[in-house]
């Protein structure tokens, strides 16, 4: 066992811990509220899909830094498909969304895979945004091509670029500091944003008055500031799976929870202007991997450069 | 001993079922939309639009097991025995009720109508395309042709089930080769059948109606 897997296993224990308790107090609250109520059973299925996120995450973290990948890669996948199924597209644009799939995004993750920095932070942003709306051109339909091509480019920067920036944190070498930690990294963004999430949604019942934004989402300005003090807490508790030492883990989860959270309202946004509900239906009563993954992915692309701009 | 000899062909088309319907998840996520039925197995015949070969496969991969065991796609003879291959894939793997669209090809005096009747008569549910041929139109709806009504006249009892496929001209739009990897949802509306003294033509518009009700309304993004 590296010391890094053994420093895991309390973490893993903790987490378990944790979402047993979540699920028993669920059960309670189900027991109390009668089999029906639409916030407990919203509440039950969160805690079902968590349980899932965490199986597989295990699974990848054993499996080390391919396992990671590929899970990401799957998961970068599924999203591009919920997203590009609600854009504009034309029969022309059809080998750009095709390279989109099965070139772009498993470059994207072997760029990141074999750690070239220069490239994977650029190849999205550059090389796809210049390069795809040339093929879409060359098919010659100029029928709504500007939102066409900026649809296609915004459903790739969200799902392949940002997602992709979270087994990044893996490459991140900061000095004195072993480089096969980088995958606590990971747990310690991801644990810190879905737990923002978790107590938003909490204390937005529990003392949500004021709305963010009217007729967009149901969060609120109590719900988000006691969420992001309350992340901030608990990513000092968890500082040693990073760098950074307690003060700055406690900032970085501030920031990671904001943005993040933030991040989920321009999903409710682009989701309302659609007219649908949710992604998709791939997380069993949960909508689809974009619902789950949206504030992670609107973090991981800052966190990632903060990290890199203040301790490499 | 027969049975004995086509039991690894039997199981060859149930693999290669069992991998048509893996990849058309993979690939398309397909999402079947129980909006006027319950996915029970009631005998039924599956009406659908036709705008690509994917079609077929889409509505059966999206059947639960139990009701896929049970349903026969209705298919042309002169497409599905054209060479070995389909002739395998057709008729044994999506397990097909064949039809001769071409008279000249028919025994003199068979009904082509008679192997449906059939098919229902053992208790099989039907997947059937009443616009006969693939619609390359920028319509919704080819008119029906006239098999819809005459099965709904010929046995009553069985439900006429309008089913809308969505997003397919998307996933491969005629002359692609590479499939996209989109959500398809496949839609079942509320059942039909033919009332009492309705004639041909003014059952076979409100089974487009029913079927085109399920349509998406958004214009075109």
């Amino acid at each position: 066992m590296t010391p890094t897997t053994s420093e895991f296993l309390p973490i893993f224990f903790l987490v378990c811990g944790l979402m047993l308790s979540l699920t028993i107090f669920g059960e309670a609250l189900r027991q109390r509220a009668g089999p029906d109520n639409p916030v407990v059973e919203t509440f039950m299925t969160r805690v079902r899909s968590w349980w899932g996120m965490i199986v597989l995450f295990t699974l990848a973290l054993i499996a080390g830094k391919v396992g990671m990948l590929v899970l990401f890669a799957f998961a970068s996948f599924a999203a591009l498909r919920e997203f590009l199924t609600l854009t504009s597209k034309r029969q022309a644009d059809h080998l750009s969304l095709a390279l989109a799939f099965f070139v772009v995004l498993p470059l994207q993750y072997i760029f990141v895979g074999l750690g070239w920095q220069a490239l994977y932070t650029v190849f999205v942003p550059v090389y796809a945004f210049l390069l795809l709306p040339i093929v879409s051109v060359l098919r010659g339909n100029s029928e709504r091509f500007l939102v066409r091509v900026a649809e296609t480019q915004w459903a790739l920067m969200i799902t392949v670029f940002c997602m992709s920036h979270v087994p990044a944190l893996m490459t991140i070498q900061v000095e004195g500091h072993p480089t096969d930690r980088g995958i606590l990294l990971i747990a310690f963004l991801i644990m810190v944003v879905q737990f923002g999430d978790l107590l938003d949604f909490f204390f937005g019942r529990r003392i949500g008055k004021t709305r963010i934004v009217e007729g967009i989402s149901s969060k609120t300005w109590e719900g988000k500031m006691c969420s992001i003090m309350a992340t901030a807490v608990i990513g000092g508790f968890l500082a040693w799976m990073t760098p950074f030492g307690i003060p700055a883990a406690m900032a970085m989860a501030a920031l990671a929870t904001t943005v993040g959270s933030f991040g989920s309202l321009v999903f409710a946004a682009i989701k309302r202007d659609r007219g649908v509900k949710d992604w998709s239906h791939l997380i069993p009563g949960q909508g689809g991997f974009l619902d789950q993954l949206d504030s992670v992915v609107f973090a991981a692309p800052i966190f990632y450069h903060v990290t890199t701009l203040i301790w490499t | 001993m027969k049975l004995l000899l086509s039991l690894p062909r039997r199981a060859a088309a149930k693999v290669v079922g069992l991998a048509i319907s893996l990849l058309v998840h993979f690939l398309t996520a397909v999402r079947a939309n129980w909006v006027g039925i319950e996915p029970v197995n009631r005998q039924r015949v599956y009406f659908a639009n036709h705008v690509s070969n994917a079609d077929m496969p889409m509505i059966w991969s999206c059947l639960p097991p139990n009701l896929r065991r049970n349903v026969r796609p209705v298919a042309a003879a002169d497409y599905w025995l054209k060479n070995k291959l389909r002739a395998f894939v057709g008729p044994e793997v999506f397990n097909c009720v064949l039809v001769d669209r071409r008279p000249e090809a028919r025994e003199t005096g068979h009904d082509p109508m008679q192997n449906i009747l059939d098919a229902l008569d053992e208790g099989a549910s039907l997947i059937i395309f009443p616009e006969g041929n693939r619609n390359m139109t920028d319509a919704p709806l080819l008119p029906f042709k006239a098999g819809l009504f005459n099965m709904g006249l010929a046995r009553p009892d069985v439900d006429l089930v309008p089913t809308w496929i969505a997003n397919v001209t998307d996933i491969m739009p005629k002359g692609e080769v590479i499939p996209l990897p989109l959500i398809c949802t496949v839609t079942f509306g509320e059942p039909i059948h033919v009332a009492d003294n309705e004639d041909k033509t003014a059952f076979l518009e409100r089974a487009s109606n029913a079927l085109l009700a399920l349509a998406p309304k958004e214009e075109k993004l």
